[in-house]
C-alpha cells in the first residue's frame, strides 16, 4: 500500500489533537506539499501576465502556462492545443453546452444525458434543450446501478446529437462502459462528453484512444488548486467552435468592426487567467505520476474492498450500487438515521464524510432515496482510517436510541 | 464537542415521536419550511382562534435535530396565545445564537426545548434546529 500522508500537511495529527479521518475525497482532496509549495515558488519567482509582457519575466510566465497545459495534454492522451483551461469541470460543461451545443443542437433534436449525471452536467444541457426546443433523454441505470449496453441502445438514436454522461459516478463509483457508450453514439453520429470529474483521480486516461470527442474534470479533484478546471475537445471540434467568454487574450486582431480570434486552444481562454491554477495542477499531475498509477489503482482498490467487506458486516447499512469495481465511493444509509445525523456523529470522531443528495437529484429520486451519506477515499487514506470510520459507523444506531 | 450535548435523550426520543405528526381540523394556516442544505422539509399546521394557538400539528421528514426541534416546539406552544408564543420563539432564538446563557432563567420557559442549547456549539446544524420555529414565526404573522 502506499504511504504518502506524510506529503499531506492538512493530515498531520496535531499534537493533543485528534487524527483527520477525510473521507471527503471526492468533493475535494487534499493537497500534498508538493501542490503547495509549487504555488508558493511560482509567486516568488515567475510571477507576469503571461502572453503579455515581452520582458524576461513574463516569457517565464509564459512558459509556465505552456508547461502546465504540455503535462496536462501527455497525463490524458491528448495534443497539447486540444486542452483548455476553465475554472472547473461546470465550467467545462458550460463552455460546450453553450458554444457547440447552442450552434449544433436544434428543435426536434435528443441530448441524452445519464440520470446519475452530477448537476454540473446536467442542468447546462436543460437549459441548452430548453432554448433550442430539443428533448433531454434520460438513460437509466438498472438495479445494479449500472448503465447497460442495452439501454445504451434504447436511449441513443438518430436523433440524438450528444451524449453526456461521467465516466464514473460520484454517487455510485460505477465505471460506465465507455467503449460501448462512445460506439454507439458515433454509429448514430452523436458526440460524446465524458464528465470525468470522478474518474481521473483514480486510473489513467487516454482520451484519444477512448475516442471520446469531449472530456471535463476539475483539478481539485486531482489533489491539485481549486479554481482550475480541463476541457479536452477534438481539435477539429474545437477549431469551429464560437468562443465562449470574449474579451482580451482570446483575440486575434480587433478593430472596431469586429474581431477575429486567437488559435485554439486560446480563443476559449479569455482574460487573465488561473497561473497559479495551472502550475499547481501541473504539480499534481507530476506528484501522481511519481507515485505510479498502478500504485495509486491497487491502493484504492484494496482500500475500497477492505471497507465494503467491513460495511456489509454491519447490520442496517444500505450501500448503493453493486458492480465488481468500485472507484473511490461508497454512497450508504445507515437505516432510521438521517444522513446529517450519521454526519455529524461520525464527526465527533474525527470522521469526515459527505451527506446529502450530493448535487445528483435526478438519481436519489430514482433511487428512491431523498439523501444518503458518501464516504470516498484517496491515496492517502488507510485501512487505520477505515476501521476507525467503520467503528464509529458501527455505534450509530445504537447511539440514536435504536436497539441495535 | 461532546455529541451526547447536542443528540441528548429528549432529541433522540423525540425525534421518534409521532405525537404530533398529524394534520390539523379547520387549520387556520398551513406553511412548509425547507432547510435545503440538510433536505429538512416540514409542514405545520395551525388552528388559531381569539388569539389562542389552539392545536398544531406537522407532517415532514427531515434529521433527528430537525424532527425533534418541532415536536418540541410544539410542545410549549399549543394552547399559548400568539403573543407568549412570539415570545418563546424570541427566546429559542437567543438560545440558539448563545445570547442566553446556560444559567439564565429564561431557558426554563422553554422547558424541554432547552435541550437543544447545545447547537449553539454547532454551527453547521443550527438550520436544523430553527426551521421549524422560523416557519411558525412566518406562520403566525400571517
Ligand atoms: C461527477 C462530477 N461532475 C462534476 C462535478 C463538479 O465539479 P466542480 O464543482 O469542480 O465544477 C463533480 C463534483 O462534485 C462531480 O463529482
Ligand atoms: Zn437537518
Amino acid at each position: 500500500m502506499l504511504d504518502v500522508r506524510k506529503d499531506f500537511p492538512i493530515l498531520q495529527v496535531p499534537e493533543a489533537g485528534k487524527r483527520l479521518i477525510y473521507l471527503d475525497t471526492a468533493a475535494t482532496a487534499q493537497r500534498p506539499n508538493r501542490v503547495i509549495e509549487a504555488i508558493c515558488e511560482y509567486y516568488k519567482s515567475d510571477n507576469a501576465n503571461p502572453h503579455r509582457g515581452v520582458y524576461e519575466l513574463g516569457a517565464r510566465a509564459t512558459e509556465r502556462t505552456d508547461s502546465a497545459r504540455h503535462t496536462v495534454a501527455q497525463f490524458v492522451g491528448a495534443d497539447d492545443e486540444e486542452i483548455v483551461f476553465t475554472q472547473n469541470t461546470t465550467e467545462s460543461v458550460n463552455l460546450v453546452a453553450y458554444t457547440w451545443g447552442m450552434a449544433n443542437i436544434n428543435a426536434g433534436d435528443d441530448i441524452c444525458v445519464y440520470v446519475a449525471e452530477h448537476h454540473s452536467n446536467m442542468v447546462p444541457w436543460q437549459r441548452v434543450a430548453k432554448r433550442t426546443g430539443a428533448r433531454v433523454v434520460y438513460m437509466y441505470p438498472d438495479e445494479n446501478g449500472v448503465l447497460t449496453e442495452e439501454e445504451m441502445r434504447r436511449k441513443i438514436s438518430r436523433r440524438t446529437k450528444i451524449v453526456c454522461c461521467a465516466m464514473v459516478s460520484n454517487v455510485l463509483g460505477i465505471k460506465i462502459d465507455e467503449k460501448a457508450l462512445i460506439e454507439r453514439a458515433h454509429s448514430v453520429g452523436a458526440k460524446v462528453l465524458l464528465d470525468c470529474a470522478q474518474s481521473i483521480p483514480h486510473f489513467r486516461h487516454d482520451f484519444h484512444a477512448i475516442g471520446c470527442d469531449f472530456a471535463v474534470f476539475s483539478g481539485h479533484k486531482l489533489y491539485g488548486p481549486m479554481g482550475i478546471g480541463v476541457l479536452y475537445g477534438r481539435k477539429a471540434l474545437l477549431d469551429a467552435m464560437e468562443p465562449f467568454l470574449s474579451g482580451g487574450d482570446m483575440i486575434g486582431i480587433v478593430t472596431e468592426d469586429g474581431a477575429t480570434w486567437a488559435e485554439t486552444p486560446r480563443k476559449f481562454e479569455a482574460g487573465t487567467r488561473n497561473v497559479e491554477g495551472e502550475v499547481g495542477l501541473e504539480a499534481a499531475i507530476k506528484y501522481l505520476d511519481s507515485l505510479g498509477w498502478e500504485n495509486i489503482e491497487a491502493h484504492e482498490r484494496e482500500l475500497v474492498n477492505y471497507c465494503l467487506a467491513g460495511m456489509k458486516k454491519l447490520p442496517h447499512i444500505e450501500i448503493y450500487g453493486n458492480a465488481p469495481e468500485r472507484y473511490g465511493v461508497i454512497s450508504f444509509n445507515v437505516e432510521d438515521v438521517h444522513p446529517h445525523d450519521v454526519a455529524s456523529i461520525l464527526d465527533a470522531d474525527g470522521v469526515c464524510v459527505r451527506a446529502g443528495h450530493h448535487c445528483a437529484e435526478p438519481l436519489m429520486r430514482r433511487l428512491g432515496i431523498g439523501r444518503c451519506s458518501r464516504a470516498s477515499f484517496g491515496i492517502y487514506n488507510t485501512k487505520e482510517d477505515v476501521d476507525v470510520f467503520l467503528n464509529s459507523l458501527g455505534k450509530i444506531r445504537e447511539f440514536m436510541g435504536y436497539g441495535s | 464537542m461532546d455529541l451526547r450535548s447536542l443528540y441528548n435523550q429528549v432529541i433522540t426520543e423525540k425525534s421518534r415521536s409521532n405525537e404530533h405528526r398529524h394534520p390539523v381540523d379547520d387549520c387556520t394556516c398551513s406553511l412548509e419550511g425547507v432547510n435545503p442544505s440538510c433536505g429538512d422539509d416540514i409542514t405545520l399546521q395551525l388552528r388559531v382562534k381569539d388569539g389562542v394557538i389552539e392545536d398544531v400539528g406537522f407532517m415532514g421528514a427531515g434529521c433527528a435535530i430537525s424532527q425533534a426541534s418541532t415536536a418540541l416546539m410544539i410542545d410549549i406552544l399549543k394552547g399559548k396565545t400568539v403573543a407568549e408564543a412570539k415570545e418563546l420563539i424570541d427566546v429559542f432564538f437567543g438560545m440558539i445564537k448563545g445570547e442566553i446563557g446556560e444559567d439564565d432563567e429564561r431557558l426554563e420557559l422553554l422547558e424541554d426545548a432547552a435541550a437543544l442549547k447545545g447547537i449553539a456549539h454547532t454551527p453547521a446544524r443550527v438550520k436544523c434546529a430553527v426551521l421549524a420555529w422560523h416557519t411558525m414565526e412566518e406562520a403566525l404573522d400571517k
